[in-house]
């Protein structure tokens, strides 16, 4: 077999293994889900009339539920930063390093494992939208756009969280790290169009990745206006999907001393 | 002889701190070869080199007939590798364990099952096959640890200290099984801080010692190189005791305990005519006990304390 087959091979195997691992541990692989579905309960149920955007007709949730979405995919990384902060530390990676396979398989097979479960939990919140009273007006080509920008988003955050993962010394570090992905997209438009905020908190939620990534969800999904959204979003995803992959690399192949 | 292992010259420092210090090993196809020395002397440092995990500063090593620096995945091919930490992944059961490593070797599914039941079986794990290593005992691990190993069929074994923590039974069940994969013809390289394990197993051992070897031999040879050999007298009361300590001059005494050593090879022709000595100048002995050097007296003699990080 030539190298190319054996290395799809062996990440085939990386995943199937992460897979069992997501079998084997569902508390921590729907975790993902617990903090989009709480802020999506507590600002349509509890904040919710107050933010109600009344005047226009169209119910909050509108506003919210694609902000939520984004942001499922942004709580995944922590379970990703935890999960190979913990695998690093156990024997089994030394093992895997002392064999002869396609050493790039190991985080391979991580990433997308991770990318297929951030794609259900993003699919769980969805239903917990539609459930509390979302109404997309979505095509069935714009839900198929809107799957490109959630995964682009996810390939993305995921190969951060994998660095996070390598560069922390402990679990609990690991996932502190991950707050940063989780957090962000509090300050971007998600909950509040960022016209509505001051100074330079309004500058940053209008120049951070995650409010171009919303605002095309959102266009896809409920007909607002995309404008240069959609360019900036798939440009700031290869971007950070580049910056995290050579990063993990580079924490990857470095030698351990033990 | 061909070798399975031939290095020289190993380095490795981290900072200003010598792990290992030029060191040459020669190891035959077929043998046990044991690496001994006190914790932190650079065992693990040195597995982890010739096992490709670490690069060397300096010094060559061809390991199965692949250079470490030129062809690392010709060796990683070659060798299999059980640490001295438990390598088993926690999250699946014995049998999934041993399934995903045949899948990396690149089996195929019927032969990854036969070679899963195989080592399952063979290892003693046909009722664990289906747990995790959670519910494992330590010399569970172990064995499922060397089974992992196993599945490539390698060539060479390295063991980083196979059996630290393990009860006195499950240290033997593994000795059995290391003995046993000799018989198939693989090297096996060694490394432990227990004397006796060394001296059970290994065809040559090499003693480490602050990043050096400061020894290497057969067993026996490495015992011959210290005197140490002696037989002790034991006597009833002070009088003899010093009768006899002025009879063999060049023999240690200890008032307290009433003991005299007299240096002594330990063979009957030596021992017989300390016997004849005795009686001739009539001195009653209460108690006799022949005293060889065992590896316990060479590593103390060779591994000294400043040695020892």
């Amino acid at each position: 077999m030539s190298s190319i087959a054996l290395a799809v091979r062996d990440s085939a195997t990386m995943l199937r293994r992460d897979f069992t691992h997501s079998r084997r541990n569902l508390m921590m692989t729907l975790s993902g889900i617990a903090v989009p579905v709480f802020m999506m309960l507590l600002f349509v149920g509890v904040f919710g009339g107050a933010f109600g955007t009344s005047g226009s007709g169209s119910e909050y949730i509108d506003y919210l539920a694609p902000g939520i979405i984004i942001m499922a995919a942004g709580a995944g990384s922590a379970a990703t930063a935890i999960k190979i902060c913990q695998d690093m530390a156990e024997g089994i990676i030394s093992r895997f390093r002392t064999m002869d396979i396609a050493r790039s398989s190991i985080l391979i097979g991580q990433v997308i494992g991770s990318v297929v479960r951030t794609v259900v939990s993003g699919a769980l919140v969805i239903g917990v939208a539609l459930l509390l009273g979302f109404s997309p007006r979505a095509s069935f080509g714009d839900w198929l756009a809107v799957l490109g920008v959630y995964v682009l988003l996810t390939f993305a955050v995921t190969w951060l969280a994998v660095g996070f993962g390598l560069k922390a010394a402990t679990v609990a570090g690991a996932n502190s790290l991950s707050l940063i992905l989780q957090f962000l997209p509090f300050i971007s438009s998600a909950f509040v169009p960022t016209g509505s905020m001051s100074g330079p908190v309004r500058w940053f939620a209008e120049n951070q990745p995650y409010t171009p990534v919303i605002e095309t969800v959102r266009g896809l999904l409920m007909g607002t206006p995309i404008g240069n959204s959609a360019a900036l979003a798939v440009g700031w995803c290869v971007l950070l999907s580049i910056v995290g992959y050579l990063w993990s690399r580079k924490l990857y192949n470095r030698p351990r001393a033990s | 002889m061909k070798l399975a292992i031939n290095a020289a010259g190993l380095r490795k420092s981290y900072g200003d701190k010598v792990v290992l210090d030029g060191i040459d090993l020669r190891v035959a196809e077929g043998t046990i070869f044991s690496l001994l020395g006190p914790n932190g002397a650079g065992k693990t440092t040195t597995v982890q080199i010739l096992s490709t995990l670490l690069t060397a500063d300096g010094g060559q090593a061809v390991v199965a007939g692949h250079d470490l620096s030129v062809n690392p995945s010709g060796v990683r091919g070659s060798i299999g590798v059980t640490g001295q930490f438990s390598a088993v992944d926690t999250m699946l059961t014995g049998e999934e364990n041993l399934l995903l490593m045949c899948d990396l070797h690149h089996l195929s599914k019927a032969e990854g099952r036969r070679r899963t039941a195989e080592l399952l079986e063979q290892f003693d794990l046909v009722e664990a096959a289906r747990k995790t290593p959670m519910q494992y005992s330590g010399g569970m691990r172990r064995r499922l640890d060397l089974a992992m190993t196993l599945t490539g069929a390698p060539r060479i074994i390295f063991l980083d200290e196979p059996t630290t923590g393990l009860d006195p039974r499950s240290r033997r069940t593994m000795w059995d099984i290391i003995r046993q994969l000799v018989k198939d013809g693989v090297t096996i390289f060694l490394t432990t801080q227990y004397l006796e394990e060394a001296d059970q197993l290994a065809d040559r051992i090499a003693v480490l010692n602050g990043g050096k070897l400061v020894a290497e031999g057969t067993a026996d040879q490495l015992k011959r190189m210290i005197p140490g050999g002696h037989i002790r007298l034991q006597f009833t009361g002070v009088p003899q005791l010093d009768y006899a300590a002025h009879l063999f001059g060049n023999a240690s005494r200890d008032d307290d305990t009433l003991t005299l050593d007299v240096p002594s090879d330990g063979g009957v022709h030596s021992l017989r005519s300390l016997l004849d000595h005795l009686d001739h100048n009539r001195i009653d002995v209460a108690s006799l006990s022949v005293h060889l050097p065992d590896l316990d007296d060479v590593f103390f003699a060779l591994t000294t304390k400043d040695g020892v990080r």
